[in-house]
């Protein structure tokens, strides 16, 4: 089965580096897709995520930046303190508008922008988390015909944000990390 | 029926995003606020805010409203502009600031300051705080402008949550502050009142970026936070404005991910606190029409 996503965004919080981890240096320099991620990180500090990721990944890893336009094979985090979002030219934006849900950056923002950006061909995907960031988004990338995973609350760290990912869509793939690497690296770009 | 070929998401969607502009379209015709150059994926969760909370389902509505009832657009503005920050947010860029910027500014007889989008006035206390700690303010006129009225008269109350004065003061002393945070103001009802001493170098007035000339020299423009919100084009134009308004060697202070890394104009300017987002001018633009 193919499918036709372009873009892939993953939110996670609590746990999030270890599973990111997991995830990540499997697939290859050469990744098809653009790959945009927040996770919940402490404000005023540089984020040193990044750096440690890229030490294990062959993918591009990068902080995104305001304007920047997404390319495939890259992976672009929020920075801190910043809501990021995908406008509909492909391309990011930053804002500093209130937290949502005490969150900035907040994965619900960055569902829901690239969920209107990318509609069907959007794949969205919830991990590990101890709130309910990313299920008002990972719902809205459902209602807009994208496609959604969400961890198996019993693989993940923290199984809060998870649970009301599943809790919010109708019908989540439900894969622990193993299943989502068999699945990004085989049939979605198959 | 050819109509039911099209996925109604889709049809929605590209409707959703048309009846976005045409209500851009009608606060410009109607009330000269031009948000046509925002980003348009802020702007749409904003406007959502606000149909939201006026009770409507749909922009065409919304505008409908906007339209016919002239008291809306006040409130509709306090959706759609800057939010509020704290004092000395980033307090070791405002070291930076205090350590490597102000001893330039020293060398002047008079110092204007420029805060482009002030908001509700925290950046721009932050800085009359400093300035003052520096010896600076007795000289500094400081131009705080917004595009919004509201934000303005709270800039001018400069009246803060108690709450929120905790993290407030913890930055400040990040930031090098020579005394307490609360030298600076009095508590009453829950509230901190910022000296009403620190309004006197202030000039308040209300401009907006998109479509207003630059109006006095400045030895230092600060506009943190603020260019994020625009699309590249109105972001060059915001740029030129403060190169034309920024005298020869002037500062310019962005928000930390802010950059003229990809701008049309970076090269008018020289990076002068790369991490810190200080640029000074080296050459003119011509005048912006």
């Amino acid at each position: 089965m193919s499918h036709n996503i372009e873009a892939i965004v993953i939110g996670a919080s609590a746990g999030a580096f270890t599973a990111l981890k997991v995830i990540l240096p499997q697939l290859p320099a050469n990744y098809p897709l653009p790959i945009v991620i927040v996770v919940h990180l402490v404000r005023d500090q540089p984020s040193m995520l990044t750096e440690l990721l890229q030490r294990d990944c062959r993918l591009s890893i990068k902080e995104a930046q305001d304007k920047e336009s997404l390319a495939p094979g890259v992976v672009y985090f929020a920075p801190p303190d910043y809501h990021l979002l995908i406008e509909n030219n492909k391309s990011l934006s930053l804002s500093s508008d209130e937290p949502v849900l005490y969150s900035r950056p907040s994965i619900d923002v960055l569902f829901e922008t690239a969920a209107d950006s990318f509609r069907e061909k959007l794949l969205g995907i919830v991990l590990t988390g101890a709130n309910s960031d990313g299920a008002k988004g990972l719902k809205r990338v459902e209602q807009l015909g994208g496609m959604v995973i969400v961890q198996d609350p019993h693989d993940a760290d923290v199984n809060i944000m998870p649970l009301s990912a599943i809790n919010a869509c109708q019908n989540p793939r439900i894969l622990n990390l193993n299943s989502i690497i068999d699945f990004l690296t085989g049939e979605l770009i198959s | 029926m050819t109509i039911s070929a099209y996925p109604v998401t889709e049809v929605r969607q590209n409707l959703e995003d048309f009846e976005l502009g045409l209500l851009l379209e009608a606060i410009f015709y109607q009330y000269h606020f031009d948000f046509r150059g925002y980003s348009k994926a802020s702007i749409k969760r904003r406007m959502t805010k606000a149909m939201e909370h006026f009770g409507c389902d749909t922009f065409s509505l919304l505008q409908n409203r906007i339209l016919q009832e002239c008291d809306l657009m006040p409130k509709l503005l306090t959706f759609l502009t800057v939010p509020v920050s704290e004092l000395f947010r980033d307090p070791l860029y405002f070291r930076d600031l205090r350590e490597k910027v102000l001893p330039h500014l020293k060398t002047y007889p008079s110092i204007n300051v420029w805060i482009a989008g002030c908001s509700t006035g925290e950046e721009l206390y932050s800085l009359v705080i400093l300035f003052r700690e520096e010896g600076l303010e007795e000289r500094t006129t400081f131009y705080a402008t917004d595009i919004n009225s509201d934000s303005l008269k709270k800039a001018k109350m400069a009246i803060y949550e108690l709450d929120r004065m905790k993290v407030f003061s913890n930055n400040y002393l990040l930031a090098g502050g020579k005394a307490s945070l609360s030298d600076y103001y009095t508590t009453a009802y829950g509230a901190a009142k910022l000296d009403s001493s620190l309004r006197k170098q202030i000039v308040f007035s209300e401009h907006n970026l998109v479509s207003d000339a630059d109006f006095a020299e400045m030895h230092l423009v600060t506009c943190r936070n603020v260019l994020i919100y625009f699309e590249k084009e109105l972001q060059a134009r915001v740029i030129k404005l403060f190169n034309q308004s920024l005298s020869r060697k002037g500062f310019l202070w962005l928000g930390s991910k802010e950059s003229l890394l990809f701008s049309p104009h970076a090269h008018a300017f020289s990076v002068f606190l790369p991490n810190t987002k200080v640029y000074q001018k080296e050459t003119s633009l011509e005048h912006v029409t």
